[in-house]
């Protein structure tokens, strides 16, 4: 994967520059039901099957806050640094369009749930300092900006209003991602890349890189709201009219900011794949880009290297891949440079990325943006979070990937690079834990995991989070395997029927009779026959062409139907010969 | 015995006793409307057959021991903006011409747990913005007292329902006054409770923070059930909607114990009936020196000022004070309510439901066709003010300083409080204007207002309760306002004060009125 490292001499530009980089990005929330309604959020049901009076707008029904919208959103600040608004309240953003029902949609603009938060990342320790996000420069104008936007209210909620809106072109997005089911294949292939770049970021790091050659940075966290999602618009182009679908009406949404702390496209997916651990983590959502429940959008400018202005900045909607995400971060960067190097100006605007074309188009500039009248809903009251609720949401934390990857270093004789990689998915960190639970030995586990697993995860196209089969089945297998009843082969044989299907592999070995025989009496029996069948082979080995007995103890393999133990064979042909 | 000169807890009484049934209550109703309807116009929507049927199916339940409550089997009048399922709904709006709902109204639905039947759904001013009823697309409902005049608005339909024995008992919404305004100019008795007392689930919102709904009633009893009926909460809850609460994942914050209405203070509170003595003995009663400057009519300030003689008379220490801020509150209500009613209101699109243009081009075409359209002129005018003071740059000066204002309108009700049980005053500064009269003067209907949107500010509970007639026959009312949560306070008083006017002699410039 292509990724610039900060300031950078590229392309030929006459100075150098430096990309500032802010994100926005929107979680869909894990809870069985919707955010103000007892609607179901499951997804892929017929559509308006998951609707009531409440998400689909009708008159005189009003909104009752799932608190588990809360507990999630309040999870997340916490485990991301950020101070909880204890008094926080709901503001209506008010703009039409068909998606919305109420033609208000239900945000927090003024008080929202978290506040100023950071997270840490890994970044390579080469960079330049003036791209370090510890620099005072940056601090300084960090702060300028939030008083700025502190003083400036009315801006500043007009700025987000801007950034946030776009809801005709979200459902565009959305509308575009669910009818062209074509492209999804090519989105798959994008996730499988992604993958495969993290595979060799992975690989190289236990290659050599040691933590001494990387270094942490933070990025800051201007704040996170709770939100509902909007419905999905469908063409018709058959009847030449547009239908709407209020399943996903009220689906609830955290929508987490960034400060413009970060430089570059390596930066960027460190911070999301940071952000999505610790949301997988907590189980608050099972952040899938491809699928939508995460959603980033990306505010980018340039400026001069060691110029301590902010650029004018554009905002980049359409990413839904990290590859797609780093694609766009170059070509933004590369458009804005070109713009400022010919003389011209950037135009503060919302674009969008075609990631099959690798180029934007401009949506709308900031001239356009609506009012969208932002008050706070009068149907809502504040929510007051006591301390009880407080330390309750504390007191459930998981644990996180750094204190598990501490944990398994003392408890589990395994590598550093296994850690690594079982950490870096809950899913899998869930099930290494619970089948070492059944008693597997954590390195047996732990090779199943990073051998087979991972292998078969990349030939199916799936991340960690699809793996289907039970720790209970895993277990059983490494026993079948550890105790010798079943060859390696077979043993591999069924695990990726388990991979697929979850299969138990000890009804699988009994129903198939796969067992090794241990019978030695049966053994010798069908290695003498072999040794009667094959003279020639015989002969060889005995004129000293060791080789030969390889094809004898294959053949004897043959005969037992692979259900033999292929040492205990060698063995056994070595004595009788 | 004459059926329609009854109360809704008599009527209530006489058909548990078997006296009469509430078919016969409901075809007297029915024979009534028969009589007076096409010269007033109470009724948006009127379902005789549907109206019988369930007062057969009521009584045969009443009969069976299975309702036994004081409101079962009277006929009662809704408001034509509270949600009745398989029941027209149109906010008096040709917007919402062709709603029918789905779901039923908290408020409404308690009402049919107690018994009483629907008899339809009454006029209203377009999605309750107005005072007369005129601004209703369907036109204007006549004040049975005095057919030239308007019956006050904007449950102006419920109160002249009441006033014509068009049935027993009625509710309302009351915003800024719309309850207790038309109530008191139709000579019955209407009442805001303390806000989030009532569910709003099912009211059609005009000003989130301020609508609540009330009963439009005969006598001060009637009032004090009927509230006690509508406010019920989460255990009166039908089984359908205890399996809704079930399946709603709990609410948040304190104040949201009812699942559809986070606002809905589900108060253990509510047994007014209790509070129905006829004593004022030592009760602290104020009575605002501002409310009686300029704009008020004589004859109002004159019946106003002589209930307040009358309940000294008997006991209550009563005495004039300043309350303040008077002035402030129609600019800040105005503000608020515009803003909250122009938010609300932008459900009505032609998308999902009610009104839709013919054939628009496109998508923002269709919005102003059908907009345009659909609302009258009053809402255009209020769904504009309210996005004016809600636009980028006027927020703060507009919307954020009514809301400090309002702020400043609860102190100086709590600091009345600390020294009265009870605020009196007039409910509105004239009696009912002539039909025409406001519609030429927006800025004139809005300061009739004065009196009762304070109220609404503060959130706080008010009763209007006839007080007597001026030289044209007209209804005059007096106003009862209360501290949070003291709707027994301002019950016990006009409770008292309606049983001793009831007794004594004429006490007021126009005569004593007769149901």
């Amino acid at each position: 994967m292509a990724m610039e490292k900060g300031v950078q001499m590229n392309q030929g530009f006459h100075k150098e520059y430096e990309t500032v980089i802010g994100l926005e990005v929107h979680v869909e929330l894990a809870t069985a039901t919707k955010i103000f309604c007892g609607c179901s959020t499951a997804f892929g049901g017929r559509p308006n099957s998951h609707t009531c009076p409440v998400c689909t707008g009708m008159p005189g029904s009003l909104p009752v806050l799932n608190r588990k919208v809360l507990e999630h959103a309040v999870a997340v600040g916490l485990a991301t640094n950020c101070q909880i608004t204890r008094y926080c309240k709901f503001d209506r953003k008010n703009y039409f369009y068909p998606d919305n029902p109420q033609n208000y949609q239900i945000s927090q603009l003024y008080l929202p749930i978290c506040r100023e938060g950071y997270v840490e990342i890994e970044v390579d320790a080469e960079e330049p300092a003036g791209s370090s996000g510890t620099s005072a420069e940056e601090r300084s104008e960090a702060v300028e900006d939030r008083r700025a936007s502190a003083e400036e209210r009315s801006e500043a909620a007009e700025d987000r209003r801007a950034s946030v809106e776009e809801r005709s072109e979200a459902v565009e997005d959305r509308r575009a991602s669910a009818e062209e089911r074509g492209e999804a294949a090519e989105d798959r292939e994008s996730s499988t890349e992604e993958m495969q770049a993290a595979g060799e970021a992975e690989a190289s790091k236990r290659s050599g890189l040691s933590n001494a050659d990387r270094q942490k940075k933070r990025i800051g966290i201007h704040e996170i709201h709770m939100e509902e999602d909007a419905g999905k618009l469908i063409h018709d182009d058959w009847e030449d009219c547009t239908l709407v679908d209020y399943n996903r009406s009220g689906v609830p949404l955290i929508e987490i900011v960034s400060e413009p702390d970060m430089r570059n496209a390596q930066e960027v997916i460190a911070y999301l794949e940071k952000l999505r651990l610790i949301i997988q983590y907590l189980g608050a959502s099972d952040c899938k880009l491809q699928e939508g429940s995460m959603r980033a959008d990306v505010n980018l400018s340039v400026r001069e290297a060691g110029s301590q202005k902010l650029g004018t900045r554009t905002e980049m909607k359409n990413l839904n891949s990290f590859h797609a995400i780093a694609r766009a971060i170059e070509g933004e960067r590369n458009r804005q440079i070109d713009l400022l190097e010919s003389g011209q100006a950037v135009v503060q605007e919302t674009r969008r990325w075609d990631d099959a074309k690798g180029v934007s188009y401009a949506m709308r500039s900031k001239e356009d943006a609506q009012d969208y009248r932002y008050f706070p809903d009068p149907d809502l009251p504040p929510v007051c979070i006591d301390d009880g609720f407080l330390a309750e949401i504390r007191s459930r934390q998981p644990e996180f990937r750094t204190e598990k990857q501490a944990r398994y270093k003392a408890e589990y004789d395994i590598p550093d690079y296994d850690i690594e990689i079982i950490t870096g998915s809950k899913h899998m960190a869930d099930l290494f834990e619970a089948t070492v639970a059944l008693g597997s030995q954590p390195k047996k586990v732990s090779n199943w995991l990073m051998v087979e697993t991972l292998r078969l995860l990349k030939e199916r196209e799936l991340d960690p989070e699809d793996i289907r089969f039970s720790p209970r089945n895993l277990a059983k297998l490494i026993a079948l395997a550890e105790g010798r009843e079943i060859n390696s082969t077979v043993a591999k044989e069924i695990f990726e029927l388990m991979f697929d299907n979850d299969i138990d592999p000890e009804r699988y070995v009994e129903e198939h009779g796969l067992k090794m025989v241990n019978d030695t009496d049966a053994l010798r029996r069908t290695v003498e026959e072999v040794i009667a069948a094959n003279p020639k082979s015989v002969q060889d080995y005995r004129n000293g062409k060791d080789r030969a007995i390889g094809f004898l103890v294959g053949q004897t393999m043959k005969a037992m139907k692979g259900k033999a133990d292929p040492v205990s064979v060698d063995k056994l042909l070595r004595e009788l010969l | 015995m004459d059926i329609l000169s009854l109360s809704a807890v008599e009527l209530g009484t006489a058909i548990r006793e078997g006296r009469t049934t509430a078919v016969e209550a409901m075809q007297a109703v029915l024979g009534r409307i028969e009589e007076s309807e096409d010269a007033l116009r109470c009724y948006i929507t009127i379902d005789r057959e549907k109206a019988l049927e369930q007062a057969g199916q009521v009584q045969k339940r009443i009969e069976a021991g299975e309702l036994t409550g004081p409101l079962a089997g009277v006929p009662v009048a809704i408001k034509d903006n509270l949600c009745t399922e398989g029941m027209l709904t149109t906010c008096a709006s040709r917007m919402l011409g062709n709603f029918v709902p789905t779901y039923t109204a908290e408020a409404v639905r308690n009402l049919e747990e107690a018994g009483a039947v629907i008899v339809g759904k009454t006029n209203m001013d377009e999605f309750a913005f107005g005072s007369t009823t005129e601004t209703s697309a369907y036109g204007p409902t006549r004040n049975p007292r005095n057919p030239e005049h308007v019956p006050g608005g904007s449950s102006g339909g419920s109160a002249a329902a009441v006033a014509a024995g068009e049935c027993f008992f009625a509710l309302g919404s009351d915003t800024g006054g719309s309850i207790r305004q038309p109530a008191c100019h139709c000579g019955v008795v209407g009442m805001k409770p303390t806000y989030g007392t009532v569910s709003r689930f099912g009211l059609v919102a005009y000003g989130s923070s301020l609508d609540q709904v009330g009963p439009l009633c005969r006598t001060v009893e009637d009032c004090a059930v009927i509230l006690e009926a509508i406010a019920a909460g989460g255990d009166s809850l039908s089984g359908s909607s205890r399996e809704e609460t079930q399946k709603v994942q709990a609410a948040c914050g304190s104040a949201a114990r009812n699942p559809r209405d986070s606002t809905y203070l589900g108060r253990e509170d509510i047994d007014f009936a209790s509070s129905l003595k006829k004593d004022v003995q030592g009760m602290r009663i104020g009575i605002p020196r501002d409310y009686f400057g300029e704009g008020i009519d004589r004859e109002v300030a004159e019946a106003v000022r002589g209930a307040g003689a009358l309940l000294r008379e008997n006991g209550a220490l009563v005495e004039e004070f300043d309350l303040n801020l008077v002035e402030y509150a129609i600019p800040a209500y105005y503000t608020i309510a515009a803003a909250e009613a122009s938010s609300n209101l932008e459900r009505f699109d032609g998308i999902k439901y009610g009104y839709r243009a013919k054939d628009p081009q496109e998508l923002h075409q269709m919005y102003k066709k059908t907009r345009s359209e659909g609302f009258g002129t009053e809402v255009k005018r209020r769904i504009m003010l309210g996005s004016f003071v809600l636009s980028s740059g006027y927020y703060d000066a507009y919307y954020l300083k009514a809301l400090r204002v309002k702020a400043m309108i609860k102190k100086a009700f709590d600091r009345a409080f600390a020294q009265y049980d009870c605020i009196l005053g007039p409910v509105a500064p004239t009696t009912a204007p002539r039909l025409g009269e406001s519609l030429s003067n927006p800025m004139k209907m809005y300061l009739g207002d004065i009196y009762t949107i304070s109220v609404n500010l503060a959130g706080l509970p008010a009763i209007s309760v006839p007080c007597g007639t001026d030289g044209k026959g007209l209804p005059i009312g007096l106003q009862l306002i209360g501290d949070c949560f003291q709707e027994k306070k301002i019950l016990q008083a006009a409770y008292a004060y309606e049983q001793l006017r009831k007794a004594g002699p004429e006490q007021n410039a126009g005569t004593k009125e007769g149901r």
